[in-house]
């Protein structure tokens, strides 16, 4: 066995630099698309909150479509697409398209939730102690409907995190990529693998269990 | 701008095919969600009833399962053992992954099911002379049951999505298939869209399957 040739380097400290980068990547993609996914999902629940029949019969079965299409399907059409209609975008720009207009999909129906949770009466009351529209919005119903969703957007800024490694397909070298380009290289793959789970899960966890811990308290 | 000749004719000669492959995807989408539910149960029960090394390994299973990446599962399940010598085929991997993360997700389910059971009916049926077997089978199941039956549908309908992962350890379900005609032929874009249409009427059809099933189930 010692006679073979070694094409194959080992895991250098320098290769945890590239992890780093990787994982900064990673953060990056999600968190310009959580937060563009999040400000349109809220408008978007709000839209069919307020457009009822209209928006039931337009806006909903469109994001309706991004539910029920894998995301991976997603990213390979757009990215497939954008070209043709002469837009050219790099695998960064793609993801975050994708995965904004996912983001959003997603929230919406969350946003419609927390919008709904807030009682007729209540914003009944607000109107008529003066409040504009817009004030009974920003000042009733996103602090008690907000509350009330808050855990359900967590799950899905959760889920969007877990599933932003899929902009791997386009060649975005995020984290999942990176180290499957190191295993490649330095056939190391329980090693590496463990570290890149090791930070999803060391960024999710904390996060699904405050969470918890808030919808608890709440609760009461 | 627009100078793109959209080529629908290879994709049709193809269909049969994709549907076969739709086919796989809904099998191991199946065959995942079986095991997954059994599993979930099992350990949904263990984190319930029981304490020590069982309940650490249930409750590790769980939460690796819900926070990290399902495509850091799948390359787990595909390159990480690969690294003390297993070597499973691509369809051991997608459904092995898949079972992992839906027995994860769905165990979660069962709990809160469970815990929305009153204990007092419990203590009433053993009272009655039941054996705990029996109070399980009799009462508390078919009520988890009801209470988690939405979250199933749900489940269902993410392993479905989650199989076209199958396309990045080289499995055949739909999406890889999609992928390899794509790579034949080059007309990337027409591929995808069908398959996502076809992901979409499975999905269709997973809900009002599940809507028929419940009225069925749900009569009383």
């Amino acid at each position: 066995m010692n006679d073979t040739i070694h094409f194959f380097s080992g895991f250098r400290p320098a290769d945890m630099v590239f992890l780093a980068e990787a994982a900064w990547r990673t953060l990056l993609v999600y968190g310009v698309s959580i937060f563009l996914g999040t400000v349109i999902g809220t408008i978007c629940g709000w839209l069919l909150f307020e457009g009822r029949l209209l928006a039931a019969a337009t806006l909903s079965p469109v994001l309706d479509i991004f539910r029920s299409v894998p995301l991976i399907i997603q990213l390979v059409l757009f990215y497939n697409f954008a070209p043709i209609v002469g837009l050219n975008l790099d695998p960064f720009a793609s993801g975050v398209v994708i995965l904004t207009v996912y983001t959003a999909a997603l929230v919406a129906n969350v946003a419609r939730g927390g919008i709904e949770a807030v009682g007729r009466p209540m914003r009944r009351a607000a109107r008529s102690l003066g409040m504009s529209y817009w004030q009974d919005l920003r000042y009733v119903v996103l602090p008690i409907g907000g509350r009330a969703v808050f855990p359900a957007w967590v799950g899905v800024a959760l889920g969007v995190m877990k599933d932003s490694a899929l902009v791997s397909v386009l060649g975005y070298v995020e984290l999942l990529k990176a180290s499957q380009i190191l295993i490649t290289r330095t056939q190391e793959p329980f090693l590496i693998l463990s570290l890149a789970g090791a930070f999803y899960f060391a960024l999710s966890y904390p996060i699904s269990r405050y969470a918890a811990k808030l919808q608890q308290r709440w609760a009461q | 701008m627009f100078d793109y000749n959209f080529h629908w004719r290879p994709v049709l000669k193809s269909l049969p095919d994709l549907i076969e492959a739709g086919m796989v995807t809904l099998q191991v989408a199946v065959l995942a969600m079986a095991c997954g539910i059994v599993i979930g149960l099992g350990l949904a029960l263990i984190r319930l009833h029981m304490r020590g090394p069982l309940r650490w390994f249930a409750s590790a299973w769980v939460e690796l399962a819900r926070n990290t990446p399902a495509l850091f599962q799948l390359f787990f399940f595909g390159f990480g053992l690969g690294a003390f010598g297993w070597h499973l085929s691509p369809y051991t991997i997608v459904l092995a992954g898949l079972t992992f993360n839906c027995a994860g997700y769905l165990a979660e389910n069962f709990r809160g099911g469970f815990q929305a059971v009153p204990d007092t009916q419990i203590r009433a049926a053993r009272s009655l002379g039941m054996t705990s077997v029996q109070t399980y089978l009799r009462i508390v199941i078919p009520q988890v049951l009801r209470i988690v039956y939405h979250p199933i549908t749900n489940q269902m309908v993410w392993a479905v999505l989650m199989s076209s992962l199958g396309m990045m350890v080289g499995f055949r379900e739909l999406s890889g298939e999609t992928q390899f005609f794509a790579s034949r032929s080059f007309r990337i874009f027409e591929y995808f869209a069908v398959t996502a249409v076809i992901y979409y009427a499975i999905v269709k059809i997973i809900l009002g399957a599940s809507r028929l099933m419940a009225l069925r189930l749900f009569r009383y």
